[in-house]
């Protein structure tokens, strides 16, 4: 089987710990979709659960909130990952309780 | 794109290996390519290393089979995009167009082993709600996936919930339909790193 556990950990840790133009606290906010402030909330909250209703509007007012192109391309890349790794996680519990057993915490302390 | 960067921030190197593509494929970069080559030790390279094993890691599941899913998770979030790029790769995996088509028109009919069916409805479910249950994962079992396929599957609903949403927020521009050929024979040859 395919085992994408190592490079998704790298893939967050790398997104949240890394380097950034915005701040780690910025990218962890949009990584929980708990960022509060307009109007990147609103554009964080709709990547994380309606991206298809992102609009030109919704970039446009974080730029003018302040933010540089850098700094939205990481909450942006922030937020989805985010989403898709709570789903993700979601989905990997849901299975440890169909099948009685969770092989992942062995697995990962590998 | 919604972002400059995204289009025309890319360092030299980057922009001639983009001209080279142009040359090479006769066909525009797809915004795909753009996003992941930018500034590409923050998110192009790490998640290029998790859609890769997903997507051609060992499996039980075809290549055609996890391509489909993909194009499945992109149908059911509303990403046009990825529905367009992965229909055609998986139409190019499995030598067969109207399978594709049948699975995105109508799951419960379309003509796929039960296995791959249950699997499917199940990563349909978990990108609409974001969440599924122990039930929801009894069902895929009992239709005769294992737990390991599973698994395999929910890779690559990860990488392409999150593929999607940056499609969508980002706005990728939609070519035609030749662009995405020539972008499904790259992944088919090449893979996703």
């Amino acid at each position: 089987m395919s085992d994408i556990r190592k490079a998704r950990k790298v893939l967050v840790t790398r997104i949240l710990e890394g380097g950034g133009e915005a701040s780690r606290s910025q990218r962890r906010a949009a990584f929980d979709n708990a960022e509060t402030a307009e109007p990147v909330r609103t554009l964080i909250h709709k990547v994380a659960l309606h991206a298809h209703q992102v609009t030109d509007d919704d970039v446009a007012a974080a730029r003018k909130s302040g933010l540089n192109e850098d700094q939205i391309f990481e909450l942006v890349v922030c937020a989805a990952i985010g989403q898709a790794n709570r789903q993700h996680d979601s989905a990997l519990a849901a299975l440890a309780a169909a099948t009685g057993r969770n092989e992942h915490a062995p697995r990962d302390s590998r | 794109m919604r972002l400059a960067i995204l289009d025309s921030g890319h360092g030299f190197g980057t922009r001639a290996l983009f001209a080279l593509i142009r040359m090479a494929s006769r066909q525009p970069v797809l915004d795909v390519i753009k996003l992941v080559k930018y500034r590409a030790d923050f998110y192009g390279t790490p998640m290029g290393a998790v859609t890769h094993e997903a997507m051609r890691g060992p499996s039980a599941w075809s290549v055609g089979d996890r391509e489909l899913m993909a194009a499945v998770v992109a149908k059911t979030s509303g990403c046009e995009w990825c529905t367009r790029a992965h229909s055609a790769v998986a139409q190019g995996a499995y030598r067969d167009a109207a399978k594709v088509s049948a699975v995105l028109c109508d799951l419960d009919t379309a003509p796929i082993e039960e296995p791959l069916r249950a699997t499917l409805r199940m990563l349909r479910k978990l990108t609409r709600e974001h969440a599924v249950d122990a039930d929801d994962m009894r069902a895929v079992l009992a239709a005769g996936a294992t737990r390991e396929q599973i698994e395999d599957a929910l890779a690559v609903c990860f990488a392409f919930n999150t593929v999607g949403r940056l499609a969508d927020a980002f706005g990728f521009f939609q070519p035609g339909p030749e662009v995405f050929e020539a972008g499904a024979k790259y992944l088919l040859a090449r893979g996703y790193r």
